[in-house]
């Protein structure tokens, strides 16, 4: 029965993978992917930050020999009123301190042209509280103050480790939130690609008869099998190639990076960094995502394949659409809010219906997720893939012959139901 | 001895029973016609002997076995609709049907050179499909139909879209390979073809069998009886020898010709050697209805039975 669909399988994925814009998607996609990826610690090494200059009206003479600029802003003391600070061109912003900063904190203004950034406000602000802090610690006079001070200090950089079957892996949260959606992403553009491709495939080779002809020598359920398995072959294939390219990022153009940055970058970032660079956790996450590629895959090209079977040209498969865009539409939501909270109940349950756990699955599977959840969430998946390719087979079998009328839903299921 | 039998079949689609009954034996190495008005049946019946759908009930015999998957590597179908792949490349298409029929890259290979060479169209081979006209791309067609030496061959109208030089090529192929021992079935509209090509038909008629017959014998059987007599001579005199075996006189507008039917089929000879006798005797001939004729008079003097 299933005789020449090796030969069906071949002409699908020898026309497809020869075609140019296969080659160059495949090509041109990891680059944008790493240049995404690499985009945050490029921009740390590279970049010059504005130096906004900010006028200091210390009208308390404490504040002023405390405040440190850095690359981002230099403070300038100025005998200017603030009034005629504020007009003048020289500076940025304007920091205008009242005379009783010491007992009353909140008497402190600034001035700009543009909006401040967050972290900027801050800087100055703790800035201006430790100067305060400081001033106010003098009045008890403790010897030795600096030095205790020195002391006491503390700088606290929180590192992750995930508990997996009793070993710790360094992880961070910042990483796996990133690997998630970017994950995610890849797996709603190929279900959706590839899924879609099946279906006007199928109604191309309706559309122009070419069916008829095919149909003589294959039957019609090896057909869409062996016309889902060769785009599902592509897609596979393109997936490979890309594992392979980051692959060879991770392992070693991401230690080039790191040790290029390893001065002054911050821990955060470092961690992220370095969790993308660890190879093993990169790979396993790459199998995954490719797994849940060829269920979800699978799963979606039956019901497309069913759509394609069932209408004559692209503009009556619009409707019909729905049954497979919107659940997928649906995934990306759920799978937004799988990325931030993976564990969830909401993300639980989406990640075991069939319909949205492909992609919800993959949201969660970075941030670490058990292996029986996994495993009974792959296995509902597999077991609703095979009903919905049997169930589309029988619609196939019955659309692919008919033409001229638009059929609806309940079209659909009588043909299911046909012998 | 048929090459096909299908007996008795009947297909039933939702509310609507789309071959009732038919029976039609196809002898091998006949060119065998299936006619019919839009809609009877014909594409059904053809689906069915491709083994794409399956009958409801009735046996379909091919080659003196039950019709299974495997016999379709035996059969070369031309759908009435013609489709290819429009992006791939001819000789790759082609290349690709015919395995499916079960042929090797290498033989189908070098049997589709061999095709387009003899139908001039060897550097085609690396064209898309695409770029073909619709004339060309049914000569690609029917090459891909016939490529596996088929035992059965089915054309649904093999000479729409073409000029009458490529239907004469195609003509000529389809008798060619009738001769290398193929059989044919052939669907058609076309009357003149089926005059010209067809040993047998089976005319069906809202999804029931309503003729079947060699050509010869089906149009026997329409003939009203008539003759046609021409000649040289006096017609009075012609008139008076033969009037004993004529049953009936027909009008006719040309001089030197009568029509006439016979009292009865002895009346033949008698007749022929009285004309002989009297006027110089040009010919003396059986007139037979035309197929387009017969096909009319047939369906449209086609009552459904009772109870249908």
């Amino acid at each position: 029965m299933f005789k020449n669909i090796g030969i069906i399988i071949g002409r699908e994925y020898y026309q497809r993978v020869h075609r140019k814009s296969f080659i160059i998607s495949t090509l041109l996609m990891p680059i944008v992917l790493v240049a995404l990826m690499a985009l945050p610690a490029l921009i740390m090494i590279m970049a010059e930050p504005d130096n906004n200059r900010i006028a200091v009206i210390d009208r308390s003479g404490v504040v002023l020999p405390a405040l440190a600029g850095n690359e981002e802003m230099t403070f300038v003391p100025t005998d200017l009123s603030l009034d005629s600070a504020k007009v003048s061109e020289d500076y940025d912003a304007v920091l205008a301190i009242g005379p009783d900063i010491i007992t009353n904190p909140s008497n402190v203004q600034i001035y700009t042209h543009n909006a401040m950034s967050m972290p900027t406000s801050q800087v100055i602000s703790q800035q201006i509280a430790s100067a305060v802090e400081s001033k106010r610690l003098e009045k008890y006079n403790i010897a030795n103050l600096d030095k205790i001070m020195a002391e006491v200090k503390a700088d606290v950089t929180l590192r992750e480790f995930r508990l997996e079957d009793g070993e710790e892996t360094e992880s961070s949260s910042i990483a796996s939130y990133a690997i998630s959606l970017i994950t995610m992403m890849i797996l709603y553009m190929f279900i959706l690609m590839y899924g879609q491709m099946v279906m006007t495939s199928i109604i191309e080779e309706k559309n122009n008869r070419v069916l008829e002809v095919v149909v003589s020598s294959v039957r019609p359920t090896a057909l869409m099998m062996g016309k889902i398995s060769g785009i599902g072959l592509v897609a596979l294939t393109q997936m490979v190639i890309w594992g392979i390219i980051i692959y060879a990022f991770t392992a070693f153009g991401m230690p080039l990076l790191i040790s290029d940055m390893s001065g002054g970058a911050d821990m955060d970032a470092m961690a992220a960094i370095q969790s993308i660079g660890n190879v093993g956790y990169m790979m396993s996450i790459f199998a995954m995502m490719t797994l849940l590629m060829l269920l979800g895959y699978l799963f979606y090209a039956s019901i497309y394949a069913a759509i394609g079977a069932a209408v004559d040209n692209i503009q009556d498969a619009s409707q019909l659409q729905t049954f497979a865009i919107v659940p997928i539409i649906a995934s990306l939501i759920f799978g937004m809010g799988a990325c931030t909270d993976p564990n969830s109940a909401m993300s639980f349950w989406m990640s075991m219906i069939p319909l949205t756990s492909p992609m919800v699955m993959m949201a969660r599977v970075p941030a670490g997720v058990p292996g029986w959840e996994l495993a009974l969430s792959l296995a509902i998946l597999a077991v609703f893939t095979v009903l919905t390719i049997w169930l589309s087979a029988k619609i196939y079998r019955v659309g692919i012959f008919m033409y001229g009328k638009k059929p609806t839903p309940r079209d659909l299921i009588r043909w299911a139901r046909y012998k | 001895m048929n090459i096909l039998e299908a007996d008795n079949i009947v297909k039933d689609y939702t509310g609507h029973r789309a071959l009732d009954n038919v029976t039609v034996h196809v002898p091998e190495g006949s060119v065998y016609g299936l006619l019919g008005p839009n809609g009877a049946g014909k594409t059904t019946l053809i689906r069915i002997i491709n083994h794409i759908t399956a009958p409801d009930q009735g046996t379909v015999t091919f080659m003196g076995e039950p019709l299974t998957a495997d016999s379709v590597a035996h059969i070369g179908y031309l759908p009435e609709e013609r489709g290819l792949y429009k992006k791939m490349k001819v000789g790759d298409q082609a290349v690709f049907f015919a395995r499916l029929k079960g042929l090797s890259t290498k033989d189908a290979t070098t049997r589709l050179k061999d095709w387009f060479e003899r139908l001039e169209i060897s550097d085609w081979w690396d064209k898309k499909v695409e770029e073909l006209s619709k004339g060309m791309a049914q000569k690609v067609q029917f090459i891909i139909t016939v490529l596996h030496e088929p035992r059965l061959l089915i054309f649904d109208e093999p000479f729409s879209g073409f000029d009458p030089i490529n239907a004469n090529i195609l003509k000529r192929e389809i008798l060619r390979l009738r001769d290398n021992g193929a059989t044919v079935i052939f669907s058609t509209h076309n009357m003149s073809s089926v005059e010209e090509l067809c040993d047998s038909i089976t005319l069906i008629n809202k999804s029931r069998n309503i003729l079947s017959g060699s050509v010869e014998e089906v149009k026997q059987r329409y003939s009203d009886g008539n003759y046609r007599l021409t000649f040289n001579g006096d017609a009075g005199q012609l008139a008076t020898a033969i009037e004993p075996f004529v049953n009936a006189w027909h009008g006719t507008d040309h001089d030197g010709e009568l029509i006439l039917s016979l009292k009865d089929n002895d009346a033949r000879r008698p007749l022929i050697a009285a004309a002989n006798d009297a006027v110089d005797l040009l010919g003396f001939e059986s007139i037979l209805p035309s197929m387009d004729n017969i096909f009319i008079q047939a369906v449209n003097s086609y009552k459904e039975p009772e109870n249908a």
